[in-house]
């Protein structure tokens, strides 16, 4: 342990330039000979594209070109693919059809791209775009997700009620079983509410061709460029793998939407040899609320069976869930294998059986966002507990209490293995935070000042450190979920560590360097943590699904236990030793049972001028990698409770109070673990409260800008309150279950359940605003004058 | 944003000329509509006429029982303003709630009064106070001034260079936030100043700001928030947009109402 080792709280190296403005963000590179692109993108969700016309744009000046899905298809650029395979019901594939970079034919979504304009500067790109004309042939559109499966509409002539798959988990016949000895059902119809991801760094690329070696440059914003690579490569022809190099410099921000291959990126490479021009694109706001992928977008009908004790029998869940206007490359696994695998909570549910049919809709496409698939189960199971306690009288705490797991490993009935955990040891330090014996008083005390109380439990579970490959392939994905490392120790005795996750807020930069000082006893300021780029990083699978520190360290801490080992033999040599005698600590080798001893810079020198060693028997050097693929999902898990208060004359709710005590297994910098919470439970908050993703029925995004698009801002929270309990995780070497989504997770049930409570019924629904819940409020006292 | 010719003036009557030479002119005061406008290709002005290089245009001052606010003070310097503060303390706090701190070191209150946004602030404040534009040619009452969404009694040429407010006895603005921009959803400025009671109404007209005759009434009786109880707006003239229906606006003005004459 160093001072700047696992647990401290070490300030993030990264900041320095962030804060002062000294980032390198892809919208910084510029290349000689630039030009610049626009896209043009349907004004209509709905369209065949009859004819464009690109006489009156090519004639602007300073239009290079105009390139169109023609272009494409005469170039053999393929479509984007759906990256995992789900298998329906019935045993049919699921239903993908093809997704141009340009549309080809027909338009699917406002925003959907129609053509690009490639121009010497950004205006005359934009006035290209704005002369180009298009001819369409405008279609009656479907956007909602509940009328997706019975509209007249067709989004793809290929899919048959607008139904991608049409999927099921778990034993329909247990369950029904389960629920014909039940003596209380409860049950939900609840909507989870879509989202726009609204990173601060809008998305952008810049390729550019070398003629010279046939190869291609791509700097983009993506949290993981070797995939990026890969899809380009093997589905899109956009060229060989080693024929393009994929850079993902500073990213800021991307919550799951800088996942995905675009178009854009796509486009912007294969244009860059077209026009023999670098070429390079910048997001402008409203282009990222059209076109980013979006998050959430569920309707759901759950029903939970009890026995008359409150023990849970069986769970049976529908759910439909919205793809938008094609399936993007995480989108089909989000709602299945992301989402019902996930249904079984913190409790032991002996049957489940959940159905999850996926749509087509003219909107933009949906993909995974913080938690993906994971926030929207919890929503499920933590509002449908919730219920069941009030409809049974039982206090929500104790009922959760009841059921929960309580041996590990234990086997859910949907797949997931549980390794470790200790519910109940986070419930009752959350419920001992916020003082749940106080409540009623403190209820008391807000309805004397004229204001509705509520208080509302999550006892959350996810699964991340995404993830076995074995176990994932087996599933569906189109690839494995390993990470490498590769750990370079230069003779001076710094360290570079080449890592193929990638950090786009995490700060890597500083937790990563955390474990090396850790194990090598050297300051952080003496490693370098590598990333982003293909030509630097042989392979990685890039940042999602709070796998970096479970999956990504434990590759560095693979590759370092080999330095060691490496390091130890170079030592054994210059100490005349048996390196079974040398011991390393502290950075410092010394021989067991003797006073010799060198240090980790010495050591590091001598592997590469080599004159001490006997490079007959070693080898000179010392660099070492892994590849390290995790032996299970981990689960982090833990209990938020909110606290509100309800102005019944405006609707307002004001969180007055929020705990959230989580277990994350290993806590590598506890600073920067406590900003990931805050984040994530201030996304949550967002969603439970404020943001909404509105079409109207022609298919027009109502909440495309910010005037109309609601984000949580600082004094719509309140100073969060957090605590930690620690069960080790099994499945990795260093205990990490990971952090990143647990907030976005837990957040919205907590508060919607916290508002529920506060009303006296159910009947509200995502995003609880100020309008709806006045008339919640409102609905509820004239139903009850009326009786 | 497409090409435009920019000037800028040193004097108001300068300006005036430019204004008169170009049919198509626009003028810029804190640019924090006209310049996101342009951005997003909505407005296309040949010429833009900065009066950012006029000077003495931004002068606070109280004369007498009127406060004088020149028509380039930004949000932040009334917000900030010792005489205002003194003055007309709840204009003071007005601004302190227009936008966010980019906004209100930019956003000018002669900007703000002639874009004449229905989910603006000030025209809520300026109908309330019985206040008066004062252009390069004229003075024009509150009354008079706003004539409907982003419409204004301003004409061509017509360049507002202070508004001046009388000083009330009390006065007080109650906002409802739009949760996603933090426009006003609904905003009630109520002010009284010897007999006379006046009750503005912002975010939720269709027609942009309004007064509330009914509101006034009752409260000329007794200036107190039970004068308002059993008082209802009619939805019918009001707006309704996903954030916020015709009739929870109409609730909503009924409640910043009295919030309002309980903080005055």
């Amino acid at each position: 342990m160093t001072a700047t080792g696992i647990g401290a709280a070490v300030p993030r190296k990264e900041d320095k330039r962030f804060i002062t403005g000294a980032g390198h963000y892809t919208d910084d590179m510029n290349r000689p000979g630039q030009a610049y692109a626009y896209f043009v993108r349907s004004p209509y969700a709905h369209a065949w594209v009859k004819g464009i016309d690109a006489r009156s744009a090519l004639a602007v000046d300073g239009v290079l070109s105009v390139l169109t899905g023609e272009n494409l298809a005469a170039d053999s650029i393929g479509g984007l693919p759906a990256g995992w395979a789900i298998t329906s019901k019935d045993g049919s594939p699921m239903v993908t059809p093809p997704h141009p970079c340009l549309a080809q034919g027909k338009v699917r979504y406002v925003g959907d791209p129609v053509a690009v304009v490639i121009a010497e500067t950004q205006k005359a790109a934009r006035d290209g775009g704005d002369a180009l004309s298009v001819d369409y042939e405008i279609l009656d559109a479907v956007t909602e997700t509940g009328q997706a499966q019975t509209a007249s509409v067709r989004v793809h002539d290929e899919a048959p009620r607008n139904t991608a798959f049409e999927w099921e988990i778990g034993d329909k016949a247990a369950t029904d079983a389960a629920f014909a000895a039940a003596k209380h059902v409860t049950t939900i119809d609840i909507v989870n509410n879509r989202l726009v991801p609204n990173a601060i760094e809008p998305r952008a690329a810049l390729g550019e061709f070398d003629p010279g070696t046939d190869s291609f440059t791509l700097y983009t914003t993506s949290q993981n460029p070797h995939v990026a690579r890969l899809v380009m490569s093997a589905f899109l022809n956009i060229a060989p793998e080693h024929k393009l190099r994929v850079i993902a410099p500073d990213v800021g921000g991307g919550f799951g939407s800088k996942i995905y291959v675009y178009p854009e990126e796509t486009v912007c490479v294969w244009a860059s040899r077209k026009v023999g021009r670098p070429v390079k694109w910048t997001a402008e706001r409203s282009e990222s609320f059209l076109s980013d992928a979006h998050g959430r977008d569920h309707i759901t009908h759950a029903e939970l069976a009890l026995d008359e004790r409150g023990k849970f029998l069986g769970f049976r869940v529908k759910t439909v869930a919205n793809l938008g206007g094609y399936a993007s490359l995480f989108a089909t696994g989000v709602p299945t294998y992301l989402y019902a695998t996930l249904l079984s909570g913190q409790y032991d549910i002996p049957a489940i059986h959940a159905e999850v049919d996926a749509v087509y809709t003219n909107t933009t496409p949906v993909d995974a966002y913080r938690g993906a698939g994971r926030p929207e189960a919890t929503f499920v199971i933590e509002r449908i507990v919730e219920v069941a306690a009030r409809e049974m009288g039982v206090d929500p705490a104790t009922l959760r209490k009841r059921n929960f797991v309580k041996k590990f490993p234990h086997q859910t009935p949907v797949i997931m293995l549980y390794d470790a955990g200790d519910y109940g040891a986070s419930l009752a330090k959350a419920m001992e935070l916020i003082d749940y014996k106080g409540f009623a008083k403190r209820r008391r005390k807000s309805a004397k000042n004229g204001k509705l109380r509520g208080i509302g439990f999550s006892t959350y579970i996810e699964a991340c450190g995404i993830a076995p490959s074995q176990a994932v392939g087996s599933l569906g994905a189109g690839v494995g979920l390993w990470e490498s490392a590769e750990v370079r120790v230069n003779p001076t005795g710094n360290v570079e560590v080449l890592t193929g996750s990638h950090s786009h807020g995490q700060g890597h930069e500083t937790t990563f360097a955390q474990l090396v000082s850790d194990r090598l006893g050297i300051p952080i300021d003496q490693v370098e943590i590598v990333h982003g780029d293909t030509d630097k990083v042989q392979f990685g699978m890039g940042t999602y699904g709070s796998r970096s520190g479970a999956v990504g360290m434990s590759a560095i801490d693979r590759a370092l236990d080999k330095v060691i080992d490496k390091a130890k033999k170079v030592a054994s040599h210059l100490m005349e030793a048996d390196p079974g005698d040398i011991e390393f600590k502290e950075g410092s080798f010394t021989v067991a049972g003797t006073d010799k001893s060198m240090a980790w810079a010495e050591v590091s020198l001598n592997a590469y001028t080599a004159h001490g060693i006997s490079t007959a028997e070693l080898e000179p050097g010392l660099k070492e990698g892994a590849f390290y693929d995790p032996t299970n999902f981990t689960f982090p898990a833990g209990c938020h409770i909110c606290e509100v208060e309800i102005d019944e004359d405006t609707g307002v709710t004001e969180i007055v109070d929020y705990v959230a005590v989580d277990d994350f297994g290993t806590v590598i910098n506890p600073m920067i673990v406590e900003g990931q919470v805050h984040g994530g439970v201030a996304q949550g908050v967002g969603q439970a409260l404020i943001e909404n993703a509105v079409y109207d029925e022609s298919g027009q995004l109502v909440s495309g800008s910010y005037m109309d698009y609601g984000m949580p801002r600082a004094d719509d929270l309140p100073s969060f309150r957090l605590g930690f309990t620690m069960t080790e995780c099994p499945s990795n070497p260093l205990g990490i279950k990971g952090c990143g989504e647990a907030g976005a997770i837990a957040a919205p049930a907590a508060v919607i359940n916290a508002i529920t409570d506060a009303l006296g019924h159910e009947d509200i629904s995502m995003p609880a605003t100020p309008q709806k819940v006045w008339q919640a409020v409102r609905s509820h006292r004239f139903a009850e004058a009326a009786e | 944003m497409y090409a435009f010719d920019y000037h800028r003036p040193s004097s108001v009557r300068q300006a005036a000329n430019m204004l008169k030479s170009n049919g198509e002119a626009k003028l810029l005061a804190g640019g924090q509509t006209l310049i996101p406008t342009l951005k997003q290709r909505l407005a296309a002005p040949e010429v833009l006429i900065d009066l950012n290089g006029v000077e003495g245009l931004d002068v606070i001052e109280l004369k007498g029982r009127t406060l004088h606010v020149g028509a380039m003070a930004r949000h932040a310097d009334v917000a900030n303003s010792e005489v205002v503060k003194e003055a007309i303390p709840a204009l003071a706090a007005l601004a302190e709630g227009i936008g966010d701190p980019h906004v209100r070191h930019c956003g000018t209150i002669g900007g703000s009064v002639a874009n004449n946004d229905p989910a603006a602030d000030y025209p809520a404040a300026l109908l309330a106070l019985g206040a008066t534009i004062h252009t390069n040619e004229r003075k024009i009452g509150a009354d008079e001034f706003f004539t409907g969404m982003f419409e204004t009694a301003l004409e061509d040429g017509e360049i507002i260079t202070k508004i001046t407010f009388p000083v009330p006895r009390r006065a007080a603005y109650s906002k409802f936030p739009n949760p996603a921009s933090r426009y006003a959803l609904v905003g009630v400025f109520v002010s009284k100043r010897g007999s006379e009671i006046r009750v503005a109404v912002t975010g939720a007209g269709a027609d942009g700001v309004f007064r509330l005759p009914g509101f006034e009434d009752a409260l000329s009786k007794r200036f107190a928030a039970k004068s308002l109880d059993g008082l209802t707006v009619d939805a019918d003239d009001l707006n309704g947009d996903i954030h916020a229906s015709a009739e929870y606006r109409a609730h909503l003005i009924g409640v910043m109402a009295k919030r309002a004459v309980a903080a005055a």
